[in-house]
């Protein structure tokens, strides 16, 4: 059974502690990237479809 | 990662985040960073401040992978090179399985979300980079020919054509001699290196060309790349990227670094013993300038460009 007192946590903090930044950021980066190629009425996933506005 | 984490855990050594951060080769993605925003910057298609961003990090986390999978295959012979043997597999901070691992999952990361932030041929040319420099040149061509450094030159001179791509979703005239200036730049300034390094490269059986051939041969060689790399770089100053800023930095670059390319050609192993491989150091260092200084020309063009200080070029 994993205990939260575990040696191992605390010596991994850092390294948990970074990958968890990491991971915020690539949340970060897709969103900012969804609305910025939305915001072009780009078509983000290739589906054909794009906003009305910048279909006219 | 969990079986080779749990041994590293018994032999004291955690491996931590900067160990997997030194897998990507920090030093080798600040040029590739470098030269993709030049690309990128360049290009006559504006980009999203964002999307710049976003590709030129995707692109540089390609060519970190790239490093990754070099050091995965490579541990054996960097286990040997004192130059590379702190690296963090053969320091035993990080298994061989776990940079493998990093290296699978951030080329495919990388090159998926190139795709999505930029478009399909910039990511397809950073696939064919990371192959490139993983198959062709570390797995097969590294330790097999002496023109290893000719061939490995390409594979780090695809990222200012990957970052055009970005901007325009294609290769053009411009971008195409963009690589060839990285490209042709690599062996001089390479085996002007091996000249004065005492190679460890020989101990580990990989071919260079300073052993293989001599330094006769490698002094030739150096000569031949530099006229060649001059022509390329004038070439470029023809193109719509070129500029006035541009032109005179290399006319003036080389001028210099053919001049210093003579002078290495021109003497022997015992007139450089004699002064300590003083001229073959300073052919070295120019050549960190003259590939700076290129790219560096070709973005304050592109500035000057922008503000309309000058025209749109040829």
């Amino acid at each position: 059974m994993i205990r939260a007192t575990h040696e191992l946590h605390t010596r991994r903090k850092g390294r948990n502690l970074g990958l968890g930044l990491i991971l915020l950021a690539f949340v970060g980066i897709v969103f900012g990237m969804t609305i910025v190629k939305v915001g072009n009425g780009e078509d983000v996933l290739g589906t054909g479809m794009v906003s009305k506005e910048a279909s006219q | 990662m969990s079986d080779a984490s749990l041994h590293s855990i018994a032999r004291g050594t955690e491996p931590e985040l900067r160990d997997y951060f030194a897998l990507l080769k920090p030093r080798v993605m600040s040029l590739v960073v470098f030269t993709a925003l030049v690309g990128l910057l360049v290009a006559p298609v504006p980009v999203h401040p964002f999307i710049a961003f976003v590709s030129i990090l995707f692109i540089a986390i390609g060519g970190g992978a790239s490093g990754a999978l070099n050091m995965w295959w490579d541990a054996d012979i960097d286990r040997i090179m004192r130059r590379t043997r702190k690296r963090p597999i053969p320091a035993g901070r990080v298994s061989e399985g776990e940079a493998l691992g990093l290296g699978l999952a951030l080329s495919g990361l990388s090159v998926m979300m190139l795709a999505l932030s930029a478009n399909f041929v910039a990511a397809a040319l950073l696939a064919f980079t990371i192959f490139f420099y993983v198959v062709i040149y570390t797995m097969w061509l590294k330790r097999w020919t002496p023109q290893n450094i000719v061939i490995g030159g390409a594979a780090g001179a695809f990222p200012p054509m990957i970052g055009w791509a970005v901007a325009t979703g294609g290769v053009s005239v411009e971008s195409v001699l963009m690589f060839a200036l990285i490209f042709i730049w690599t062996p001089p300034h390479f085996w002007s290196l091996a000249l004065f390094m005492k190679s460890d490269y020989d101990d580990a059986g990989v071919p260079m060309l300073t052993v293989t051939h001599g330094h006769e041969s490698t002094r030739r060689h150096i000569l031949g790349y530099t006229v060649l790399l001059a022509a390329c770089s004038l070439g470029l100053a023809a193109t719509s990227i070129g500029g006035p800023v541009y032109l005179l930095t290399a006319a003036v670059l080389n001028f210099r670094f053919l001049v210093g390319a003579w002078k290495v050609w021109n003497r022997t192993t015992e007139q450089a013993e004699a002064d300590a491989y003083g001229e073959e150091k300073r052919f070295f260092k120019l050549s960190l300038w003259y590939l700076f200084l290129h790219f560096s020309a070709l973005l304050a063009d592109a500035t000057l460009r922008a503000f309309g200080v000058i025209g749109g070029g040829a």
